[in-house]
């Protein structure tokens, strides 16, 4: 049986860990209502956008526009969207297992990194990162998504890259997040789903044409969808990281309360020994 | 007989810019400048810089510096989806000023990608323009 000086030092080490798994649990829990209160303003704006790309698409015949076509590259760009920081749960080893599985061979793909952890994950599995932004999650910024946009288009428009992929944790509620592999470029229609569309009576007019207007909108809705991700991620990063440390600081209160078990035994232990002892003593001098 | 009035929806990636009714609104486009009032046409337009002018029923006319974005007319209802868009007093000039200067440089020098550099140009011309 450990020491009673043991047991104490190991309930202290324990006891302030649990003070840092709180006070962290605490911050995350307000971030997390930052970020879901962010996520919450951006909705108007991509719903606007969405419906809008997708009456454009219902309406337009000829649909040769180069985002809408394969462009014959086999070479595929996945926008990995983590954390920087650890300590989230299964937060960021979720998204880099949903790349790893989505059975694309690793050299055929270029990554494209927003979050040290993805950056890391995916190093270590082979795969070629062709750009870091990962300062940018820290606090994303509407700019920062129209960088990353203008970046992966130009090297799906020089052919370099033939369907551009965008990996994120969407946040579904506070105790639930879901790593996502979500396709982006080149957009087929029938993969978007359907709007209903009160309007579709009136006849849309388009200054300048349907055509030059997709490709101004297109990287605009990309842009947006990428913006959208962000936020989505810094919440479920937050809610994640806050499951993990409301678990953590329930194990470590477990965990106290079996040390202080042990060392009340060992201190009864030591008393009950100490008397046998002084007993023993007395009897063999009155003997 | 009050004037006949529609919705105007702005809308900015983190907010919502302006929600209200409106009898008249004025902002350029890339097709050049448009006023829209109730019962326009139905027309979907990008937005080029300029300042939008926004005449509310009560005879007051907001200025705003729409930078970036499109806009979806409907009879009834004009929503802008603004990439940037700013009331005067968020404007920062000097911020504005320096980037004219750099856009100016990038386009004498004819280096880089000179629509981007025009766009710039334009864009800190008007929000000193609305600022002043």
């Amino acid at each position: 049986m450990a020491s009673m000086r043991d047991i104490k030092r190991r309930q202290v080490s324990v006891t302030s860990t649990q003070q840092i798994t709180k006070a962290m649990k605490l911050v995350s829990t307000v971030k997390l209502q930052k970020a879901k209160a962010r996520a919450e303003r951006n909705k108007p704006y991509f719903n606007t956008l969405y419906k809008t790309i997708c009456s454009i698409l219902s309406k337009t015949e000829h649909m040769d526009h180069p985002y809408l076509q394969d462009n014959g590259s086999s070479r595929k760009a996945v926008i990995v969207i983590t954390s920087n920081k650890g300590l989230a749960g299964g937060y960021n080893s979720n998204i880099v297992k949903e790349v790893v599985g989505a059975g694309f061979s690793t050299k055929d793909v270029d990554i494209y990194a927003v979050g040290r952890k993805g950056v890391e994950g995916l190093t270590r599995k082979g795969y070629r990162i062709v750009m870091d932004m990962s300062e940018a999650i820290n606090n994303p910024l509407y700019k920062d998504a129209l960088d990353i946009t203008k970046q992966v288009l130009a090297s799906y428009s020089d052919g370099e890259v033939g369907e551009i992929y965008m990996a994120y944790t969407n946040f579904k509620n506070t105790v639930t997040q879901e790593a996502k592999l979500i396709k982006l470029l080149p957009l087929s229609i029938d993969e978007l789903p359907a709007v209903e569309d009160e309007d579709d009576r009136v006849l849309m007019n388009y200054e300048p044409e349907a055509d030059e207007a997709l490709d101004i909108l297109i990287p605009k809705y990309i842009g947006n969808l990428l913006y959208g991700a962000f936020v989505e991620a810094l919440a479920s990063e937050n809610g994640a990281r806050m499951q993990a440390m409301d678990s953590a600081t329930t194990n470590a209160e477990n965990m106290i309360a079996d040390l202080s078990l042990k060392y009340n035994r060992a201190r009864q232990a030591s008393i009950t020994q100490e008397l046998t002892e002084i007993i023993a003593g007395s009897e063999a001098i009155s003997e | 007989m009050a004037e006949k009035t529609f919705r105007l929806k702005i809308i900015a990636p983190e907010r919502i810019f302006f929600e209200d009714d409106v009898t008249f609104v004025e902002f350029r486009t890339t097709e050049g400048d448009i006023g829209i009032y109730p019962e326009h046409i139905a027309l979907t337009s990008i937005v080029s810089p300029g300042i939008i002018k926004i005449h509310t029923p009560s005879g007051e006319i907001k200025e705003a510096a729409l930078l970036d974005g499109f806009s979806e007319i409907l009879a009834d209802q004009v929503t802008i989806l603004a990439e940037a868009v700013e009331w005067p007093e968020e404007i920062d000039v000097h911020r504005a000023k320096e980037a004219q200067i750099r856009a100016e440089r990038r386009i004498k020098a004819e280096e880089g990608d000179m629509d981007r550099a025009e766009l710039a140009l334009k864009r800190a011309i008007v929000r000193q323009t609305l600022a002043k």
